[in-house]
């Protein structure tokens, strides 16, 4: 058994030690009826690092993996090209096989970085401060409106239709039990936002007002307004970000007026990984640092006046606070949130800069080419690298009929709103920087026959 | 002299008396200072290389942004050595022992890192259509099967995202269990050495939180957890084995009185690792479990997570699971249960806890150290945790107080206290000595329920050496802390940090980094 390092012989010196006759003396407390007797039977026994990996390799090759193919999926996860040098660093030790860092004497190595994690996501959202992070984005846009209704004391949060549906579900699931109502619609396929709902909606129980942006459709809208009418109401404007590489090309939230920024970093280090891990973003206002869910990462001097980093703010955290605690969040997405740091600072303002032109430029070229194909239309106006088509026929079965010729081609309205016949022609395509001409090419093709 | 010197040289000595000078640098040889990239990065550098855009007219709605972001970029030599000079600055169980209760510190194997970046499972996005992802299903299947058979439960929820997150679903099952029957209690029972995660689940879903004692010998108090049942409760939370290190040897007979008085038993599984294969949770009466893949199966913590805590659920909760799930067909062909299916096949859902499919990355670290082990390693790997913890609580219990260990053994983590220090010494100058002397410090204040916590949870892949040696080392500086050395008070001495001041960091929180300008235009 190669993970463990006690012998035969050790474990009877050490239960002679004890003062044990045999390891069932050490599990009395547990009754005999609850005792099994050996290995779960029916089960496979121990295997070998080679017989595992072959198991895998059999199972991974079932896949079709976004690398090999035409990739155009977007919608809350994307394929952006990850530098060698991240993987190789989250994967050093001393990174990977730490824990939170609890004793900041010999763990300033995460502490540190923890905290340019959170002045880069702060920068980049446009925010004053950011956590140490969250388990993804749809956890963290739940979090942010429960953290609205403790700072304004309501409970109405108003959804905009553009917000991903399964963040709205999960906001859902969490208000079926905390007494909040949520204020919904779907989205229309067209280029106007709800943004006239939102207004309209906006009162003086209003706790909050959430918008994606880009939303679900890859439409981007100005905030300013919302935001004004939000705060005249006493309400807060939460924006949701899931593809934060767009903010190296278009305003930040924070900076049209948004108290509470949340999102997916999945884009930047992290990989698609079949949607987990991911790492959720979190940053606000200043003045509501106290209502925060999740770690905070502050610095401090130690006893010699070093300059040192610390978790801090503890109080509002369930290890302290238990059932009053602002959440009951304790493990978070800490290596997650190394790689997008790293990430980060390898592509800099410079890089993210390029990176979101790239993508945009790319992106505005694939909608003029995909909009070429006789009764396909680009529903947007605006977009940063993934837009809606609105195909002549229902968008799933082309996805499957897509997905036969190896193109991995966007995400169906159908798969996202099922049921929903007004959406149902719709589709969803994302253009990174990893795609090329050619998969353009092979997939408008594809699509021209299909829709043939 | 140095027989490996076969040159005949010899190096000048020097006197090993004299008091090291300070550096130039700050630095001490291996012992590196380093930057915040925001002192030594420029928005003008970059360590990616990008294909230039073409050059078209935008549509971005005339939302550019002008303002500088304030990024700093690094090439990839300077990222590099910045991260690798910061890891030096961690403890981690690549390096040595970590044996924190209740957190379960084990080696990582690497093999789990290399199955978890295999492209089929690192390189597809989780809505792609199910008929291209059939491996990736297999896996949460194929890892779904084995947590049903070692804890002896009837379903599992796959998509937590962590041990708390786990809770809340547990929870949220509960809370639907008990709607579906027009039952509207709203008090869960928590033994008061419960994780601060337990009350916080619970009061997250809306439920009033009450404590319940602990006996003596560090057990929930049945007759006082019986005493309190009745039609407003809707459940407790249990931990076994509990945060002393302890199995609740009433757990049998707590589930039956909850289930007698119509609520539902809760099992916190933090500390599934000291009983997987010896004892299923099932078999005691449990309705739900969260089991922490970062703690139980191995996969690593990564300074905070992610971690990934799928949920074990009795027949009775099963239904109220949630969505999305995989379901596998009997030509072997797999397919998910989102909410398109879920009024046909799970209408009783409480509904979505996450965007997507959980932590498909942790399910096959998870799953691979699962199968590596299979179930005869899995029991030994519970025996050895057991057995290690044993050995250290009888090897230190004449030095440090053991509160219970007196009522017989205990399981996977051994518990002491402050008691018997010198005045004006305690449990954290025991942690900081044990820096010194190379360790990561124990869980320390905690369970609440003993002063001066120190719980040990050495796990099952520590030798016989290394746990020796810890032992050499807690006993000496637990003999410096009775004598009141008070060199213990300033230690560590020999980490990258001396004791960082928390009160200042907590009174004038600085989280995040400001221009020295803008400093000191905001004062």
């Amino acid at each position: 058994m190669r993970y463990l390092p006690l012998t035969p012989s050790d474990r009877q010196a050490m239960l002679g030690a004890i003062g044990a006759k045999s390891i069932d003396d050490l599990f009395v407390d547990v009754p005999a009826q609850a005792r099994l007797d050996g290995p779960i039977r029916g089960l496979p026994n121990h295997a070998s690092e080679m017989a595992v990996e072959r198991h895998f390799s059999t199972l991974a090759r079932k896949n079709m993996t976004a690398s090999q193919h035409p990739f155009f999926l977007g919608a809350g996860a994307y394929k952006h090209h990850v530098p060698a040098s991240v993987d190789h660093i989250i994967q050093r030790g001393e990174f990977l096989t730490a824990y939170t860092p609890y004793q900041p004497e010999i763990a300033q190595g995460t502490l540190q970085m923890l905290f340019e994690f959170q002045t880069q996501v702060a920068r980049l959202f446009g925010c004053d401060v950011a956590n140490a992070s969250m388990y993804d984005g749809s956890t963290a846009c739940w979090e942010a409106i429960g953290m609205a209704g403790r700072i304004t004391k309501r409970t109405k949060a108003v959804l905009s239709s553009g917000l991903h549906p399964h963040y709205v579900s999960v906001a859902k699931t969490m208000a079926q039990y905390t007494g909040d109502t949520l204020d919904t619609a779907l989205p229309d396929l067209s280029a106007n936002t709800d943004s006239v709902r939102l207004l309209d909606a906006i009162d003086g129980e209003t706790s909050c007002v959430v918008v994606q942006y880009p939303d679900i459709l890859g439409r981007i809208e100005d905030l300013s307004a919302i935001a004004a009418k939000a705060h005249e109401h006493g309400a807060l404007l939460i924006a949701v970000v899931t593809e934060p590489v767009a903010l190296g090309a278009i305003k930040a939230p924070g900076d049209m007026g948004a108290d509470i920024v949340v999102g997916e970093g999945q884009s930047l280090g992290v990989g698609l990984q079949f949607g987990g891990p991911y790492v959720g973003l979190f940053a606000c206002k200043e003045k509501f640092v106290r209502q925060m869910p999740g770690r905070l990462c502050g610095e401090t001097v130690d006893a010699q006046g070093k300059r040192g980093f610390v978790l801090t703010l503890s109080t509002r955290e369930q290890h302290i606070r238990r059932e009053k605690a602002t959440s009951n969040i304790c493990t978070n997405s800490g290596l997650c949130a190394l790689a997008f740091s790293v990430h980060l600072t390898l592509l800099g303002e410079k890089g993210l800069r390029g990176l979101a032109q790239l993508n945009h430029a790319l992106a505005v070229q694939a909608a003029d080419r995909l909009t070429q194909i006789a009764g396909v239309e680009l529903v947007n106006e605006s977009f940063f690298n993934e837009f809606t088509l609105k195909l002549p026929t229902e968008a799933r079965p082309v996805v499957r009929a897509l997905a036969d010729r190896e193109i991995l081609g966007g995400v169906s309205l159908g798969r996202l709103y099922p049921g929903t016949d007004a959406l149902s022609k719709g589709l969803v395509v994302a253009v990174t920087e990893v795609v090329t001409s050619e998969d353009v090419e092979t997939f408008a093709v594809a699509l021209q026959e299909i829709l043939a | 002299m140095n027989a490996i010197n076969q040159s005949g040289w010899k190096p000048e000595m020097g006197n090993a008396g004299e008091t090291a000078p300070a550096t130039y640098t700050g630095n001490k040889a291996l012992m590196l200072e380093e930057a915040l990239i925001f002192e030594i990065g420029t928005a003008a550098t970059t360590g990616v290389d990008l294909a230039d855009a073409p050059k078209v007219a935008a549509r971005l709605g005339n939302l550019e942004r002008h303002r500088d972001i304030g990024l700093p970029g690094l090439s990839e030599p300077e990222t590099v050595r910045h991260y690798t000079r910061l890891s030096r600055q961690n403890y981690a169980i690549d390096l040595g022992f970590f044996p924190l209760g209740s957190c379960t510190m084990k080696h990582n194997p690497r093999l789990n890192e290399k199955v978890a970046r295999m492209a089929g499972f690192a390189d597809v996005h989780p809505l792609q259509p199910v008929e291209t992802v059939q491996g990736a299903l297999a896996v949460i299947n194929e890892l779904a099967m084995w947590l049903i058979q070692l804890t002896g439960m009837h379903g599992v929820a796959m998509t937590p995202k962590a041990g708390a997150h786990g809770e809340l679903c547990g929870i949220l099952c509960i809370k639907a269990a008990l709607a579906a029957r027009g039952d509207p209690r709203s008090v869960i029972l928590v033994p008061e050495s419960a994780h601060g995660t337990n009350p916080a689940s619970a009061a997250f879903a809306g439920f009033s939180v009450e404590n319940i004692p602990a006996t003596s010998e560090g057990r929930v108090d049945l007759a006082a957890l019986t005493a309190r049942l009745g039609p407003d409760v809707a459940g407790v939370m249990i931990t076994n084995p509990n945060t002393c290190g302890l199995f609740e040897r009433d757990m049998k007979a707590i589930s039956d009185a909850v289930h007698a008085a119509g609520g539902y038993v809760y099992c916190d599984g933090a500390n599934f690792n000291a009983i997987v294969g010896r004892v299923r949770p099932g078999d005691l009466g449990i309705d739900a479990m969260h089991i922490n893949l970062h703690k139980t199966f191995s996969t690593p913590h990564g300074g905070g997570g992610p971690g990934s805590g799928p949920v074990v659920l009795s027949e009775a909760l099963s239904p109220y699971g949630p969505l999305p799930y995989t379901a596998r067909h009997a030509d072997g062909h797999y397919t998910l249960i989102e909410e398109e299916t879920a009024q046909e096949c799970h209408p009783h859902s409480f509904g979505r806890m996450t965007a997507f499919h959980g932590q498909m990355g942790m399910f096959t670290r998870a799953l691979s150290y699962i199968m590596s082990h299979g179930a005869d390693g899995l029991r030994q790997v519970a025996e050895d945790a057991v057995l290690n913890a044993n050995y250290i609580l009888r090897s230190l219990e004449d030095v440090l107080e053991a509160p219970f260990a007196d009522s017989g053994p205990c399981m996977h983590e051994a518990l002491f206290s402050d008691n018997g220090l010198a005045d004006g010494f305690s449990t954290l100058d025991i942690a900081k000595g044990l820096i010194d002397e190379g360790y990561h410090p124990m869980t320390v204040y905690f369970p609440l329920v003993v002063h001066g916590a120190m719980l040990v949870e050495p796990t099952e892949t520590e030798s016989k050496a290394t746990l020796d040696q810890f032992i050499g080392a807690l006993r000496s500086v637990a003999e410096r802390a009775k004598e009141g050395d008070p060199s213990l008070k300033s230690a560590p001495h020999h980490a990258p940090r001396r004791r960082l001041d928390e009160t200042q960091a907590a009174r004038k929180p600085v989280l995040v980094w400001r221009e020295p300008e803008q400093l000191v235009a905001a004062e």
